[in-house]
């Protein structure tokens, strides 16, 4: 595997699977009254998130130490982000602290990349900018597996504002390369021109793909990231592409409903359908947990060097 | 490549029913007695342990399988995250006699990490350790209570214990040192 986690092409099909069967004894270990390993024992993982998050960074960090990593949170606000420090001298920083891997989010595209050059240890990308977000994507993937026990060959829409959202990037390249089909649904507005490329299906009618899915992945409203108008009114967004009451019936029994949260209930999804059986929202969180264990035993477990030198 | 084999079928299906013999006449019967396996392969023998301990006194003890990646001691020393197994535990070990079954005892490093994981399950009365073959050469003070065959060898040997269920037959191989990575059967 590559020594960062950056985006899903830093990952092959048969990384994919090695990650997901190892975060399945991650799972078990979840499980226990103990829920600890001793695996990466002596490493330090830092999270250092210069955007807001709550289920990301408390997964990477309950992941961490229940691998018995030490973990230090770095957030922007309390520290000497907040009086001007750079991206790169903070790096330095913590790279002569002697951080073995960095989780960073950052709402810049691009932002872990540009670390990689400060730093000797791991970057692992929990989110840049409009860019990606690989540990969702695997996580997703992971939820996908476990309940309809395969990936490939999977009907999968993912619906909303797709052009600021990195969940979508990611989870489109890491389906496509697992040889899932994919449709992007959204308002034209909300598409990049450029989807086509990605080997997605694209369309503007919920309708017309909620009966053929196995898996309705519903994305969150991005408006902080929204710099324009990109629909009349939120009222009309929900109507035309939320998964209300009436829609949810029109897919096939069996399939998923999914949700990366935060969740606008009322907006992209009823409050009542994110709530239903068929609904996994809360496994993605408990996976997430077990995939970014997998992750960092796999990127921090090896001794970095070119392999056969020390087997 | 196969290498000299030192136990045959026949010879694998005695040892293990002496070592089921064993276990029994150790505990006096199969009361509290529960058998976890090592992945790989320690897990295939702690199921036939199990059968046979059901043949001679008609009651199955349950058994675990344990993969003990995760209490390693050289982790960060090779090149690439050691790969991990299932671990099945799903029953209580709490104030059980817990035999701990593998295919070869070798270093004892694996014992010591299986032994760091089962207390990770609970609090076990006692914990015995059934070994197919012991070869020698530990490093840490370490010894197995049921031994199938004790097998001197040198170091640089490699011990291969094959078991049908994953290798489609049931023997024991030795061979001489192989350039890349061992088959994973011993530590």
């Amino acid at each position: 595997m590559n020594k960062h986690l950056l985006s899903i092409h830093d990952v092959t099909a048969e990384d994919v699977v090695r990650i997901l069967d190892t975060a399945e004894s991650f799972r078990e270990v979840g499980t226990r009254v103990i829920k600890k390993v001793p695996a990466l024992r002596g490493r330090t993982v830092v999270n250092l998130f210069y955007e807001s998050s709550t289920r990301t960074r408390i997964s990477f960090e309950l992941a961490a130490k229940r691998l018995s990593a030490d973990v230090i949170n770095f957030s922007t606000s309390g520290s000497s982000v907040a009086k001007g420090e750079s991206l790169k001298d903070t790096a330095l920083t913590l790279q002569a602290m002697g951080a073995d891997a960095i989780v960073i989010r950052h709402a810049s595209s691009g932002a872990p990349l540009t670390l990689t050059k400060w730093v000797r240890g791991s970057v692992l990308n929990a989110g840049d900018g409009t860019h990606e977000h690989p540990t969702q994507a695997l996580l997703d993937l992971y939820t996908m597996r476990e309940r309809l026990g395969r990936l490939e060959g999977l009907r999968v829409a993912i619906v909303g504002d797709v052009l600021h959202s990195r969940v979508a990037r990611s989870l489109s390249f890491a389906l496509v390369k697992m040889g899932a089909e994919v449709t992007l649904v959204g308002p034209p507005t909300l598409i990049p021109p450029d989807a086509p490329a990605w080997g997605v299906q694209v369309s503007y009618d919920v309708g017309a793909v909620l009966p053929k899915l196995d898996v309705c992945y519903m994305l969150r409203v991005q408006r902080e990231r929204q710099r324009q108008q990109y629909f009349p009114s939120v009222r009309e967004y929900a109507r035309l592409f939320g998964l209300t009451r009436e829609r949810v019936g029109m897919l096939p029994e069996g399939s998923l409903i999914m949700h990366p949260g935060p969740m606008n209930r009322g907006v992209e999804i009823d409050s009542d359908v994110a709530d239903l059986p068929q609904s996994v929202i809360e496994d993605q969180v408990t996976n997430g947990i077990a995939i970014r264990m997998a992750l960092l035993y796999l990127l921090l477990g090896g001794s970095g060097a070119e392999a056969g030198e020390a087997a | 490549m196969a290498g000299a084999r030192l136990l045959d079928e026949a010879e694998v299906r005695r040892a293990t029913t002496r070592i089921a013999h064993e276990i029994l006449e150790r505990n006096k019967g199969a009361e509290g007695v529960v058998l976890v396996g090592i992945a790989a392969r320690g897990d295939d023998l702690a199921r036939r342990l199990a059968s046979e301990i059901a043949r001679i006194e008609g009651a199955t003890p349950p058994v675990g399988v344990l993969d003990i990646t995760f209490y390693r001691d050289d982790i960060g020393m090779r090149a690439e995250a050691p790969e991990v197994h299932e671990t099945r535990v799903d029953f209580d070990i709490n104030g059980k006699t817990v035999v701990l079954v593998d295919d070869v005892l070798f270093t004892g490093r694996t014992i010591r990490a299986a032994l760091d994981a089962l207390v990770d399950f609970g609090r076990p009365t006692a914990i015995q350790l059934a070994v197919l073959v012991d070869r020698g050469h530990r490093e840490l003070p370490i010894r197995a209570d049921f031994v199938g065959k004790n097998l001197p060898t040198r170091r640089d040997e490699q011990v291969r214990v094959a078991v049908k269920e994953l290798d489609g037959e049931d023997a024991v191989y030795v061979e001489e040192p192989r350039g890349a990575a061992g088959g994973g059967s011993e530590r």
